[in-house]
């Protein structure tokens, strides 16, 4: 393991994301509650970004990570609500249950050489039948209408992992998730396995060549980026006392995760997180500029709430056109080549 | 499986220590492609120690001999033993665990590492987790060092030339640790000096590491004046096995070359 020495500029950063709520509760407290949810639900994103950048930046474009955040939250509670199987358990079982999926849809994938689009497609099909799943077994899942885990006492309780009444609680449980997942993330990229991945992604053949088992490599970074996305949907299940087969399952959220990773940046750290923050403050602001027009909700009716996909999906061309190594991979590029014109600059003035 | 250890001490063979024990035979090996047969029964040893040349003109089927021992393809007929077992139809990465290296005709680079961490992940992946973290890196520099390519950790793929790309799927093989190195034609693209460059590098790779080399060429040139031994194939048919003096005037040989009228 290499490269995990906390520098100071680190140590600095996470004291500053923890101390986030207390300057909400300091300088905002009339609207505490608003903003917290809203960290809360960056960092949740931010983990379930990440766990799908780790296959993403590969190569390998999945669009079947709802199914994987969908089965997360799923399993977690039904397991709850129908065995009374507390999430100490039921998170385990659910990730696990995950992750066999994801390698049981991608073995025959890479064994295959199934990449690129289709791989895409094939991904895409295993959110819809996840999808299809949950609608199907409505006795159970409350179908296209979700349900809600059974509350247990008054809502807070360590047995349950229950927390939704307690924000601040909620808010460094999400925090714990997110430095986790950027831990992985860190951990995978100073890997050899890494380094394998990527050269894959380059030229199969010449990394078979050299000794790697490409499909093991990939099954690998699907059974870890899987499981990510499992345990941040059975989180966020924990968190919003809710889950529906559209809000934690199926192909808009599919979609959203991976246009959110892309528009972050999915070869940097911090990429998915900014793409959190980029689509959590996108979506808060058409939310309100939608709902407090008048204009727009005469001329679309209800349907201007679901103006927000129609503008992620636009988003998303141009960025994929114009900007592949999203907001902060551009930045951070933009940067660098400042920094190298500065000391070339310097260099010359001297 | 193996006679010795692959990081063991090289052995400082000299180019005629000719065949002692055949590290590779290939025996009645057959390849087709639905109809078309590319390869029919092609037999030849390679001794340990050995810099073999497969030659032939286009199309005379040594690439897919090539690619069959390789683990690119799986051999429609017949059996490849290396080191005294059958890896006929073996994975390519499998392959290279047992001890094959190769390098690609037209250079394969992973364009998006540095040359360090190209040849590094060969170390690494290449010895199958038999070595630690920092001696892939070590190996790595060594490799780059002896093709004379820049040992740093920053330099890219970006702007090398046909030479120093194919310096590179050299250093990659070598930092696989191999036994026996399979390079595909290493001449291609290269200009007069590069050529002999190469064939100097080649004979170097053997005396100093005691790797086999089985390297394929489509053209005889400098390759003769290196090589122990030549497989000469046309039309996927074996034509021709032994010393470079004896090919060079072989009938069969000079007509497959030069054509009927000058053999005759």
């Amino acid at each position: 393991m290499t490269g995990l020495r906390l520098k100071p500029a680190t140590i600095i950063g996470l004291l500053a994301v923890a101390a986030l709520p207390l300057v909400v509760r300091y300088f905002l407290p009339a609207s505490e509650k608003y903003y917290l949810h809203l960290l809360i639900q960056i960092l949740l994103w931010s983990f379930i970004y990440t766990g799908w950048s780790l296959m993403g930046r590969f190569g390998l474009t999945s669009l079947g990570h709802g199914a994987f955040t969908g089965i997360g939250a799923y399993a977690t509670v039904m397991l709850w609500n129908f065995a009374g199987i507390t999430p100490w358990i039921g998170i385990p079982v659910a990730v696990a249950l995950a992750t066999v999926v994801g390698v049981l849809v991608g073995y025959p994938c890479f064994r295959f050489r199934i990449a690129g689009h289709y791989f895409a497609l094939l991904t895409l099909a295993l959110t819809e039948f996840v999808r299809l799943c949950i609608v199907g077994l409505r006795d159970f899942t409350g179908g296209s209408l979700g349900t809600q885990p059974r509350r247990y006492g008054d809502g807070i309780s360590l047995y349950a992992l229950q927390f939704e009444p307690d924000r601040m609680l909620a808010y460094y449980i999400a925090f714990g998730l997110w430095v986790l997942g950027l831990y992985v993330w860190l951990r995978v990229d100073g890997s050899m396995d890494r380094y394998a991945l990527d050269a894959a992604s380059q030229d199969e053949d010449a990394a078979a060549s050299v000794g790697i088992n490409v499909t093991r490599e990939r099954l690998k970074i699907t059974a870890l980026s899987s499981a990510m996305c499992a345990l941040g949907g059975a989180i966020f299940a924990q968190y919003q006392m809710y889950i529906g087969p559209d809000t934690i399952a199926g192909l808009g959220l599919s979609l959203n995760i991976v246009f959110a990773a892309i528009a972050g940046g999915i070869w940097v750290l911090l990429g998915p997180t900014v793409g959190a923050v980029f689509t959590q403050v996108l979506a808060e602001t058409l939310r309100v500029v939608i709902q407090g027009s008048a204009t727009l909700k005469g001329m679309f009716g209800s349907s201007a709430l679901a103006l927000d996909q129609l503008i992620y999906g636009l988003l998303l061309v141009l960025f994929i056109i114009y900007m592949p190594n999203g907001i902060l991979g551009t930045t951070m590029a933009w940067w660098r080549r400042r920094a190298a014109a500065r000391a070339a600059t310097g260099r010359a003035g001297n | 499986m193996q006679s010795g250890d692959r990081n063991g001490p090289p052995n400082r063979l000299g180019p005629h220590s000719a065949k002692s024990v055949a590290l590779l035979s290939v025996t009645g090996l057959t390849k087709t492609f639905g109809g078309f047969t590319a390869v029919s029964n092609v037999s030849f040893d390679v001794g340990e120690g050995e810099i073999v040349g497969l030659i032939g003109p286009n199309g005379s089927g040594k690439s897919t001999i090539f690619n069959c021992i390789a683990g690119m393809y799986v051999p429609s007929a017949g059996s490849v033993n290396f080191a005294g077992e059958e890896i006929g139809g073996l994975s390519a990465s499998r392959i290279c665990h047992k001890g094959i290296g190769r390098t690609y005709q037209i250079p394969r680079p992973f364009r998006n590492l540095t040359l360090l961490e190209n040849v590094a992940l060969s170390a690494w992946f290449g010895q199958h987790g038999k070595t630690v973290r920092a001696d892939c890196w070590r190996q790595a520099e060594e490799a780059l060092a002896m093709v004379g390519l820049p040992t740093d950790a920053r330099t890219t793929t970006d702007g090398l030339g046909a030479a120093a790309l194919k310096k590179l799927e050299l250093a990659r093989a070598l930092a696989t640790q191999p036994k026996l190195l399979l390079a595909d034609e290493s001449l291609n693209g290269l200009d007069h000096s590069e050529m002999e460059q190469a064939a100097d590098m080649l004979q170097r790779i053997r005396s100093e590491r005691g790797i086999t080399i089985v390297w394929v060429e489509h053209i005889m040139g400098v390759l003769m004046r290196v090589v122990d031994r030549v497989v000469v194939l046309d039309h996927g048919e074996k034509i021709f096995d032994g010393a470079p003096r004896a090919a060079q005037s072989d009938p069969r040989v000079v007509e497959v070359y030069l054509g009927a009228d000058v053999a005759a």
